[in-house]
């Protein structure tokens, strides 16, 4: 059941490495704090789920960002009603998105292609807008839902454990230790490396397998003996329970959840992250994730100060015309410097970036004449 | 014999299709014996191909019923099917193209021995020792194995039906349906491809041809109806059929050496 092949198992010890030593490599690009890694890895999740139906499948769901909603709302909901501990709230999470993506999936599966998609946006942008009208009394409309002093927490009450957090709003926590800071960031980099490893075991299952027959051929599938339908939805399930606990993640590093979370642009957000990294490969969702989110964050952030600073060793009227160039590029503008990656990307290396390393390593491998092609990763 | 023969695998009876005003087929009564042969012969839009689909259950009898071994198959998805014991080859190959010449003959072992679905999630594919290693034996047998790690969308086309021949076998259908399997091919690749077939006619497999080719058709069948304008209007084995002046002036035209 736990067994990899022997590149796996390399993949899966550098991959585990890598996220490890996050506050190591990310500290020169100015990104290594709790916060920010936290999302890296939260968002790594939601790809690495979104790649197993879109990687595998072919079939591009738009909607993807309701699942996240849902997990954020039940494990806050969790934490109001039972305890906050955050194991069962993430339980929650991922069993309800997962309920949640049978009942949407069951639907939208119906149909292929853009009718797929269009049906996948139409449910999203409903659970949006019902978050925001008749589901006020669970969601608490555009406040967004919150931890109070006095939600009950029947478990925490039973168990007349002391409320972690003080005299301020309880805080939650991972059997006992309050999950803050370093400390989330490694449980969401722990649940990162198993949801690594999952995907890794359904890349190269038979089930897997026939999930890479369907984006290759269904009339082929059909003609063979499998029923299309129910490897579709369980594709669909598996990726929605990700997404779930990806949002149950977002809300245990910060107990807030918002209808926000369930829009389309968030839901547009997963497949450029996928698209960036490269679509059906292990490892490119994750580094588009990473990418997206390091924009979103650290380019929105640099300003014309820090610019000026950085281009100071220019004579003045360079500087002026430098800094004013990059900087439609940088902190408002940083829409503008995905926007052109992507569609460089898109253009030039349809496989993403993972496509793109290896027509590096390939090209590199050449001009040492050693080895003519590059093995797949 | 050839009102009541024995071990009846496929049985059409009283068939009729129409589409709209069309008449595809009408008073198809086809009877496929074990362990035969069987070509549909006729000319263009005689309706063989109506006529496969619907045994294939991928067109509906507007009337009639298609029983095999004692199942009724119309109204049946297709992959139920293929669970039945039917494999299909197709007239232009359809095989998993994104995919590694050994996973696609895998893949089929795969839906045989597991059932339309199964959620196969923490199983190594590779480490299926029994299904890769009947996999690569098949691929060994029709002179593919070197090419087992390649692309498949890469092979030539007559490769291609040579690898969709080892996803229908490793299936081990009780019947194999072959429709048009030369349709495009260079002589060459028609002559390697009857051997093909008469290769895995040792196999004993049922099989049912559709062909254009006589010369294809009369180096494999054991028996052969005759479509004309939706209707059989011969059965019989080959040297009848050759001999068979209907057949002669419907499609042969007097033409067959």
């Amino acid at each position: 059941m736990f067994h990899l092949s022997h590149k796996d198992k390399i993949k899966l010890a550098i991959f585990a490495a890598v996220v490890i030593a996050m506050p190591i490599w990310l500290a020169p690009f100015g990104a290594a704090y709790p916060g920010l890694m936290q999302k890296f890895a939260i968002y790594a999740i939601f790809a690495i789920g979104f790649n197993i139906l879109f990687g595998l499948t072919g079939y591009l769901s738009f909607g993807h960002a309701a699942f996240l909603g849902v997990g954020s709302y039940t494990a806050v909901w969790s934490f109001k009603l039972l305890t906050m501990d955050v194991i069962p709230a993430l339980i929650f999470s991922t069993v309800l998105a997962g309920l949640f993506a049978l009942v949407i999936g069951f639907f939208s599966l119906r149909r292929t292609g853009i009718y797929f998609s269009i049906l996948t946006l139409a449910f999203a942008q409903m659970s949006y807008s019902l978050a925001y009208s008749v589901l006020t009394p669970l969601t608490n409309g555009e406040t967004g839902l919150l931890l109070a002093r006095n939600d009950p927490r029947i478990i925490d009450a039973a168990l007349g454990a002391s409320t972690v957090g003080g005299a301020g709003l309880p805080m939650p926590a991972l059997l006992g230790t309050t999950v803050t800071g370093y400390f989330g960031f490694y449980i969401c980099a722990a649940i990162l490396i198993a949801a690594f490893f999952i995907s890794q075991k359904i890349f190269a299952s038979p089930f897997g397998l026939a999930l890479r027959g369907i984006k290759s051929n269904q009339t082929r599938m059909i003609y063979t003996g499998f029923n299309t339908r129910p490897y579709m939805l369980a594709a669909f399930v598996i990726s929605g329970m990700f997404a779930g606990l990806a949002g149950g993640l977002l809300a245990v590093t910060d107990p807030i959840a918002g209808a926000e979370r369930m829009r389309w642009t968030e839901s547009g957000n997963i497949v450029l992250m996928t698209i960036l990294g490269g679509v059906g490969t292990l490892i490119g969702p994750v580094i588009g994730a990473w990418v997206i989110e390091y924009f979103e964050n650290i380019f929105s952030a640099i300003n014309k100060n820090m610019l000026n600073a950085t281009f100071d060793f220019l004579p003045d009227g360079l500087q002026n015309v430098v800094v004013t160039v990059l900087s439609k590029f940088v902190g408002e503008g940083w829409h503008l410097t995905l926007g052109l990656l992507f569609v460089l990307i898109v253009c030039f290396l349809p496989g993403g970036l993972v496509e793109g390393w290896q027509k590096l390593v390939a090209r590199v491998r050449r001009g040492r004449g050693s080895k003519p092609e590059a093995g797949g990763k | 014999m050839r009102e009541s023969p024995p071990n009846i695998v496929l049985h059409a009876a009283d068939v009729h299709k129409n589409f709209g005003g069309l008449r595809a087929l009408s008073d198809i009564d086809l009877q496929i014996e074990e362990g035969k042969t069987h070509a549909i012969i006729g000319p263009n839009g005689a309706g063989k191909s109506t006529l496969l689909n619907v045994i294939i259950g991928r067109i509906a009898p507007t009337s009639g019923a298609v029983v095999f071994d004692g199942t009724v198959l119309t109204g049946k998805a297709p992959h139920e099917i293929n669970q039945l014991g039917i494999s299909r080859v197709f007239q232009t190959p359809e095989i998993f193209a994104d995919l590694s010449v050994l996973h696609n003959v895998m893949a089929p072992a795969f839906a045989r021995r597991d059932g339309a679905f199964r959620l196969n999630m923490f199983r190594t594919t590779a480490r299926e020792a029994d299904i890769r290693d009947e996999a690569e034996h098949l691929l060994q047998d029709f002179g593919m194995w070197e090419r087992r790690h390649d692309h498949s969308g890469a092979l030539s086309r007559g490769d291609k039906r040579r690898l969709e021949l080892c996803m229908c076998l490793i299936q081990h259908p009780r019947l194999l349906l072959l429709d048009e399997p030369t349709a495009g091919m260079s002589r060459h690749d028609t002559n390697t491809t009857i051997e093909l077939l008469r290769k895995i006619k040792s196999r004993g497999m049922t099989k049912v041809i559709i062909e254009h080719d006589m010369h294809v058709v009369f180096s494999l069948a054991d028996k052969i109806s005759v479509l004309a304008q939706g209707r059989i209007i011969a059965s019989g084995l080959p040297q009848d059929i050759k001999e068979d002046p209907r057949v002669q002036e419907a499609y042969l035209g007097g033409a067959v050496e």
